[in-house]
């Protein structure tokens, strides 16, 4: 089984971001950047996978600018096999990246993509279900456990209230929640190795997707600020505040 | 100008967050039908005919559908989608994960989560886990759109909407359901309880959370946890509140034991009121609470529980 992983370099996950004063966007420059942490665990599942002798081979993708194939080195030196950077500077939406990577899964023919539920910078948790719609495949979002029983996919999926287990044929769509595992670091050796490993670079036109965003962005503003309290120094204080000031129980 | 809200139901009575994506809907105007999707669902379609504002209902049934089954839900919108210039939905685990796929194959950008309405193309979203917020206009035939239930008010009844049944296609792509494991509680559910309590990896453990429970019954609140709280094994996955888990907005918010990442933050800062008990005064969560109390949780929270009774609690 040949498993594709599109994967995106994100501001840090434990970066505060700042709204930019002509509130145009968010200020990105001299930022950390790294690898959407929801990407990281569908790289990690992928080589699980591979390790348990259930896939053959990963490919990894990122659409992005320059940067990006940074972030494909960790997938590589992570376990993935080679990469492929689709090039670009602009913005693309979910949409777009959906359909860019339906034209790579075709000719690619992975059996499995996984994915990232949501990447923590526009928080739209979108592409793998709009992907699974564009290659008419069917989707285990929000996993916290896969399981492979001969052509069949069982996927543990969370759910508001609880746990939903679904199942279904290959070739199929995979979008990775917290619990799904935990990331490896790569190793020194395995960084050394992952320079040597492949990159396919390309660009958006290899395509022939039109990636002109559907959304205009209007404002990019700060949410209004909560202001801190006052601290109180008893519970019994606490419970005659909330009661008599805050007016809450 | 037409909207279809797709209704969030647990095939026996509708969920309140339908009602949120209703008021969404009328803010941007024009007739407002609703889908009932699900199986044995016919008193959630009576339920949402009766939603004020609401024009007519539509009911379709199948196993899948009973299941919210994503495949399923998209070959029935994208069967019932055309005439209608928006189609709204909660920005539920459902919503989530069916919608993007409706959006993809009617070749428009889904709008996600969205926390207003400024006009019937203009709406406002959180992005960096609501570190930000972005107007957006879009420019799409169809406006694909998820609302955050916690940032509209909830339309009443009031209605008289007509129901009739619409066939349910068949998916056009394959899956199947095999269980589901939800959590049994008498407590309010997360997303609509008046006060929410939640504990954080300070709790310890598991069995520690019985604390909160005990004070969550005594206020009628549900009990919710931080990642950190989740991650450990203390409590289940349908417990998180923030980024990626639930995004709650209660009248009183108590967070025990939790630091205050950014992402814990972003889903309950909108809180009416936050209150937060935590032994480390440099605590990141005392900067968003209204009442801190610096203090051992394992003291506090019983003191809190019996101080509770003595005002009648």
């Amino acid at each position: 089984m040949k498993i594709l992983v599109p994967v995106k370099r994100v501001v840090d996950y434990n970066v505060k971001v700042r709204v930019k004063p002509d509130q145009t966007g968010v200020d990105l420059a001299n930022v950390k950047m790294s690898m959407n942490p929801f990407c990281e665990i569908a790289v990690e599942e992928a080589i699980r996978m591979k390790e348990k002798g259930l896939a053959e081979e990963i490919v990894v993708v990122s659409i992005g600018p320059a940067g990006a194939q940074e972030t494909i080195r960790t997938a590589l030196a992570m376990g993935a096999d080679r990469g492929i950077h689709v090039t670009t500077d602009a913005i693309v939406e979910p949409l777009a990246v959906a359909k860019i990577l339906a034209k790579i899964a075709g000719e690619e023919s992975p059996e499995l993509i996984i994915l990232g539920k949501q990447a923590i910078d526009d928080d739209a948790n979108a592409t793998g279900q709009m992907l699974g719609a564009l290659l008419g495949w069917p989707q285990g979002t929000f996993a916290s456990k896969v399981e492979k029983d001969g052509d069949t996919l069982k996927v543990t999926r969370e759910i508001d209230g609880g746990l939903q287990t679904v199942s279904f044929g290959l070739p199929a769509i995979v979008t990775t929640d917290l619990r799904l595992n935990e990331p490896r670091y790569a190793s020194l050796p395995n960084i050394m190795k992952a320079k040597r490993k492949p990159i396919d670079a390309k660009a958006p036109e290899d395509y022939g997707v039109d990636l002109t965003p559907r959304l205009e962005v209007l404002k990019v503003a700060e949410p209004p600020k909560r202001q801190g309290g006052v601290k109180v120094e008893t519970v019994a204080e606490l419970v005659s505040k909330l009661k008599n000031e805050a007016g809450v129980l | 100008m037409a909207t279809l809200v797709i209704a969030e139901h647990d095939n026996k009575s509708l969920n309140e967050a339908t009602r949120a994506a209703v008021t969404a809907a009328k803010k941007m105007g024009g007739d407002i039908h609703i889908l009932v999707a699900g199986q044995g669902a016919k008193s959630v379609a009576d339920e949402a005919a009766k939603v004020e504002g609401v024009a007519k209902v539509m009911l379709a049934e199948s196993d899948a559908l009973g299941h919210k089954m994503a495949e399923a839900l998209e070959s029935l919108v994208l069967s019932i989608a055309e005439g209608y210039d928006a189609i709204l939905a909660p920005a539920s685990t459902v919503g989530k994960n069916f919608m993007p796929r409706v959006a993809a194959k009617l070749d428009v950008m889904l709008i996600s989560d969205i926390t207003s309405v400024e006009s019937a193309d203009t709406f406002i979203r959180p992005i960096y886990a609501g570190n930000a917020l972005m107007t957006v206009k879009s420019s799409d035939k169809v406006k694909v759109i998820t609302v955050r239930p916690t940032t509209f008010e909830k339309a009443g009844d009031g209605g008289s909407a007509s129901v009739e049944t619409v066939s349910a296609p068949d998916a056009a792509a394959k899956s199947a359901f095999v269980s589901e494991e939800l959590s049994k509680s008498d407590r309010p559910e997360l997303g609509a309880a008046k006060i929410v309590i939640s504990g954080g990896r300070g709790m310890g453990n598991g069995e520690n959370f019985a604390i909160l429970e005990k004070v969550a019954d005594k206020l009628g609140a549900a009990v919710g946890a931080s990642r950190a709280a989740v991650d450990a094994g203390f409590v289940p996955n349908d417990y998180q509140v923030g980024q990626t888990g639930k995004v709650v907005a209660p009248q009183l918010y108590i967070a025990v034991g939790i630091s205050g990442a950014i992402q814990h933050l972003a889903g309950m800062k909108d809180s009416k009121v936050i209150v937060a008990i935590n032994k480390d005064e440099e605590a990141p969560i005392f900067s968003v609470a209204d009442y801190g109390l610096v203090a051992d949780l394992f003291k506090a929270v019983p003191e809190f529980e019996e101080e509770l009774s003595k005002i009648g609690y």
